[in-house]
C-alpha cells in the first residue's frame, strides 16, 4: 500500500497568496499588501495604495489659500496641527512675512503636543497590533487630554485647522496652560508607565528585536525622514539642522537609534515624547504676551471690533473674503519635521486667488514604498510589527 | 555651491536659474538631466525628497517634472525642473535613488509622462483602468462624476455655474 | 406590551420585542476605518467614552462575526467595490451607520475620486453627521440604530437588502463579462444610476 504522507516536494510546493488588507484590522488605514508565502515565510510582498486618494491636490487648485487649511488637517489625523503648521509656513515664506514672537511660540507648543498625540497612536497600536493592548488603554488617557487642550485653544478636538495664514486662529484662552501643565506631569508619569510595560518585557523584545533592521545607508536611499530614518542612525532633524519657527532657542535633544529595526524605532518615538514635554516646558516658562496675527490688512483678517466700526478695516476683510490675498508669482518649497518626518509643501503660484499647484510631499510614502524589502524572509506575524512602526497613515499617503 | 560646479563640470546643462525666497531653482533640459543627477549623487545630495510635475497648459513643453535634492553634510536644498512635452518620456532614477520608484509612478498616474527604464510604471493612486490622467489641467475636478456637483451651482471657481 | 405574573415571575411579551431587545444590546461592530473618523471611534472605544456600556465592546474585523458596520471615514472610487464584498458577506440581520460626512455624503472632498455617500452603494441605516462626530455623537448614533431595531418586525426580510444583492450580481456580470475592474463597474453602474434618475446602483 503507498504511504498516504505527502513528500517534502509536495508540502513545499505552491506559494499561498494571502491577501493584507484594504480592510484590516491593523487601523493604519486603507492600504493592501499581498503576501506570497512559504510556509509563513514571506517571499514576496506587493504593497498596493490609493483606496484613500481624495483629490486633495486637485482640490487645492479650486480653492483660494486659506480654503485650503481644513485640507491640510485630514491629511495626517493623529496630528493635525503640525499639518496646519507646516502649510501656514509654506505660505507666509512664499508671500515673505514673519510672524509674531507669540504666534510662534504657540506654533511650537501645539506641535509638540500633537507631537505626543501622534506617537501615542502610533506606539499604543503597534502594540496592539502585536498584542499588547493594555499600553493602547493606558495612553489613550493621555491623549484624551490632549484632545481636550485642542478643542479649548481651537473648538475641535481633531481637526483644528488652528493656524490662518499670518498667525493663528486666535490666542489660546484662559485654562489653556493650566491644563497643560498638569498635563506635562500625567504625560511622563504614564510615558514611565509605558517603558515599565514593555521595554524589557522578553516577548517585545522577542517580536520586534531585530525585524524589520536597515542601515543608513539604505535608509537615505529609500527617502526615511523622521524616527524611522533615527532610528537607522541618521541624526536629522530640521528642528536642529534647518531650525524654523525659533527652535533653535529651546535646549532639547534628538535620540538617535543603531540598528533600524522596530525595537529601535520605539525607543526613539518613546525618547521623542520625552523631548517633546521639554520643549513644552521651555515654551510655557518663555511665553510672551502679543497678537498673534500678522499686522497686515492684505494677509490677515482685522479683529471684529475694527470691522464693524472702521470703514478701510470693512473694505480690508471684503478683500480678503472674496479676492483672496495678492500673492506674489512664484514657487516655493517649506518643509517641517512632522511626527512622521519631513513634511514637505511645494507650493506654485501665478499670482491668483487659487494656488496654480500644490503639493504635499508625504513622510510616510518613501517609507512605505521600502516595505518589501523590509520583511523578505521574515514570518508574516513580523510584516504586522513593521507595518505598525512605520506608521502608515493612509490620510497622507494618498492625499 | 553646487550650481555652479555644475556650470563649470556641465557647460550648458542649466537653461534657467533663479532664487526665490531661499530657494534656488535650475532648470535643466532632458539631455543634460542624467549627467547632472550623477554629479549631484557625487557632490553629497544623496537624499532625493520630492518628485512630481506641473501642468503648464498654455505652454509649450506641456510639463515640468521638478527634483527636490538635500545634501545631508550641508543641509543645502536645490530645486531642479526639467521641461517635457506630451508624451515625451524622462529617464528615470531608480536605479541612483530607491526613493524614485513610487514618486515616478505617482508621477506618471496623475500627469500621465512616462519614465523610461522604470521596472513597474503602472498607477499608484487610482485605480487599474482609470480613464485619462487626474491632476492635468483639462481634467474636471469632479472627473464626469455625476454625482458630485448634485444640486450646487459650483461652490468651487469662484461660483462659475458648472458646467 | 410586558405585564409581570407576581407569583411565578415570568414575564411575557411579544416574540418580536424579545428579539429585538437581544439583538439591539448585543450589537457587535464591524469597524470598516477608512480615515479620521476611526480615530475618533478609537477614542470611543478607550475608556472615557466607553462603547462596552451598549454591549458593542467585541469589535470583531471580520464580517462573518459581527451585524453592525459601522463606515468611519471617507470611502473612495477605490475602495467602493471592496465595501460592497465586505457588506456581502455579513450575515443577515446586518445594519449600517455611516459615520461622519465622508461616508454620508462624501464630505468636503468633491472630486473624481471620492464616492459621494456610502448609500450610494450600500443600504444605510443612520446617518452620523460631523467631521469628525464626537464619541458622544457615534454613541448617539449607535443608541438611535438601537430604537430603529427595537421597531423592527422579524418576518419580513429587508427589501433592500434583497435588492443589493441582485446589484452585486449585476456588478459581477459586468466585470465577467467585459473584463473591468470592480471600481470601473461600479462607476458604469453609478453612470447608469444617474442617467435613470435614481440616487444608489441598488
Amino acid at each position: 500500500m503507498e504511504s498516504i504522507a505527502l513528500t517534502k516536494q509536495q508540502l513545499d510546493g505552491d506559494h499561498m497568496i494571502v491577501n493584507l488588507g484594504p480592510s484590516h484590522p491593523t487601523t493604519h488605514g486603507t492600504l493592501r499588501i499581498v503576501l506570497e508565502l512559504e510556509g509563513e515565510t514571506i517571499v514576496k510582498a506587493t504593497p498596493e495604495i490609493g483606496y484613500l486618494h481624495r483629490g486633495v491636490e486637485k482640490l487645492g487648485e479650486n480653492l483660494s489659500y486659506q480654503q485650503f487649511i481644513p485640507l491640510t488637517d485630514r491629511l495626517n489625523y493623529c496630528s493635525s496641527i503640525m499639518h496646519n503648521v507646516g502649510y501656514a509656513g509654506a505660505v507666509e515664506k512664499l508671500l515673505g512675512i514673519q510672524i509674531p514672537k507669540r504666534a510662534q511660540q504657540i506654533r511650537v507648543l501645539v506641535s509638540e503636543l500633537a507631537r505626543v498625540a501622534d506617537h501615542i497612536v502610533c506606539l499604543g497600536v503597534n502594540a496592539v497590533d502585536i498584542g499588547a493592548f493594555t499600553a493602547f488603554l493606558y495612553l489613550f488617557k493621555q491623549r484624551e487630554t490632549v484632545y481636550d487642550l485642542f478643542e479649548m485653544a481651537a473648538g475641535q478636538r481633531l481637526h483644528t485647522s488652528f493656524t490662518r495664514i499670518g498667525g493663528l486662529f486666535r490666542d489660546i484662552p484662559e485654562g489653556f496652560v493650566p491644563l497643560t501643565e498638569r498635563f506635562l506631569v500625567d504625560c511622563e508619569a504614564a510615558i514611565d508607565e509605558l517603558e515599565r510595560l514593555l521595554t524589557h518585557n522578553p516577548i517585545w523584545h522577542d517580536r520586534t528585536k531585530g525585524i524589520g533592521a536597515i542601515t543608513a545607508e539604505e535608509a537615505i536611499n529609500w527617502g526615511y525622514t523622521g524616527p524611522c530614518l533615527r532610528a537607522a542612525g541618521v541624526p536629522q532633524d530640521l528642528r536642529k539642522t534647518q531650525p524654523y519657527l525659533g527652535y533653535e532657542e529651546y535646549d532639547f535633544d534628538i535620540p538617535v537609534g543603531t540598528t533600524g529595526d522596530v525595537f529601535d524605532r520605539y525607543l526613539v518615538r518613546v525618547e521623542e515624547m520625552r523631548q517633546s514635554l521639554r520643549i513644552i516646558r521651555q515654551v510655557l516658562d518663555r511665553l510672551e504676551p502679543g497678537p498673534v496675527n500678522v499686522d497686515d490688512p492684505k494677509v490677515a483678517l482685522p479683529s471684529k471690533e475694527k470691522v464693524y466700526t472702521r470703514m478701510e478695516s470693512l473694505i480690508h476683510h471684503f478683500k480678503l473674503i472674496m479676492h483672496g490675498m495678492e500673492m506674489p508669482v512664484g514657487e516655493v518649497y517649506s518643509a517641517t519635521e512632522a511626527a512622521n518626518g519631513e513634511l514637505g509643501f511645494y507650493i506654485v503660484s501665478t499670482g491668483g486667488k487659487n494656488p496654480y499647484r500644490i503639493r504635499v510631499r508625504p513622510p510616510c510614502l518613501p517609507i512605505f514604498s521600502s516595505f518589501e524589502a523590509q520583511v523578505k524572509g521574515c514570518l508574516i506575524a513580523d510584516s504586522v510589527a513593521v507595518l505598525g512602526a512605520m506608521n502608515i497613515i493612509a490620510g497622507e499617503l494618498d492625499r | 555651491m553646487v550650481i555652479e560646479q555644475i556650470e563649470t563640470q556641465i557647460p550648458g546643462a542649466i537653461a534657467d536659474r533663479h532664487d526665490f525666497r531661499g530657494d534656488q531653482t535650475i532648470v535643466v533640459p532632458k539631455d543634460h538631466f542624467l549627467a547632472v543627477v550623477n554629479l549631484l549623487h557625487r557632490e553629497g545630495f544623496q537624499f532625493l525628497m520630492d518628485l512630481t510635475a506641473v501642468d503648464w497648459l498654455e505652454r509649450q513643453p506641456r510639463f515640468d517634472v521638478v527634483y527636490h535634492w538635500l545634501n545631508l553634510a550641508s543641509q543645502e536644498r536645490l530645486r531642479l525642473k526639467v521641461p517635457v512635452a506630451e508624451g515625451e518620456a524622462v529617464p528615470t532614477l531608480t536605479g541612483l535613488f530607491k526613493t524614485a520608484d513610487w514618486f515616478e509612478r505617482e508621477v506618471f498616474d496623475l500627469f500621465g509622462i512616462p519614465f523610461e527604464g522604470h521596472p513597474n510604471l503602472t498607477r499608484l493612486l487610482t485605480w487599474a483602468d482609470f480613464q485619462g490622467h487626474a491632476l492635468r489641467k483639462d481634467f474636471p475636478l469632479d472627473g464626469g462624476d455625476p454625482f458630485c456637483m448634485d444640486g450646487c451651482t459650483s461652490p468651487y471657481n469662484n461660483g462659475a455655474p458648472r458646467t | 406590551m410586558a405585564e409581570m405574573d407576581i407569583n411565578d415571575a415570568v414575564v411575557t411579551t411579544r416574540l418580536d420585542a424579545v428579539v429585538n431587545w437581544g439583538r439591539k444590546n448585543s450589537l457587535w461592530p464591524l469597524p470598516f476605518g477608512t480615515a479620521c473618523c476611526a480615530i475618533e471611534f478609537m477614542s470611543m472605544m478607550a475608556s472615557k467614552y466607553d462603547m462596552s456600556r451598549f454591549g458593542a465592546e467585541a469589535m470583531r474585523f471580520s464580517p462573518r462575526q459581527s451585524d453592525m458596520m459601522l463606515v468611519l471615514g471617507t470611502v473612495t472610487n477605490k475602495m467602493a467595490p471592496v465595501l460592497r464584498t465586505i457588506y456581502a458577506q455579513m450575515a443577515e440581520p446586518k445594519w449600517v451607520i455611516s459615520v461622519g460626512v465622508c461616508a454620508s455624503s462624501g464630505g468636503i472632498y468633491r472630486t473624481y475620486a471620492t464616492l459621494q455617500g456610502v448609500d450610494r452603494v450600500i443600504p444605510v441605516d443612520v446617518y452620523v453627521p460631523g467631521c469628525p462626530p464626537r464619541p458622544e455623537s457615534m454613541i448617539y448614533g449607535v443608541m438611535k440604530l438601537q430604537e430603529k431595531i427595537s421597531k423592527e418586525s422579524l418576518s419580513m426580510r429587508k427589501e433592500h437588502i434583497a435588492r443589493f444583492y441582485e446589484s452585486l450580481a449585476r456588478q459581477e456580470a459586468i466585470q465577467a463579462e467585459q473584463g473591468r475592474t470592480g471600481q470601473q463597474a461600479v462607476r458604469d453602474m453609478l453612470m447608469a444610476a444617474a442617467e435613470r434618475g435614481a440616487g444608489t446602483i441598488f
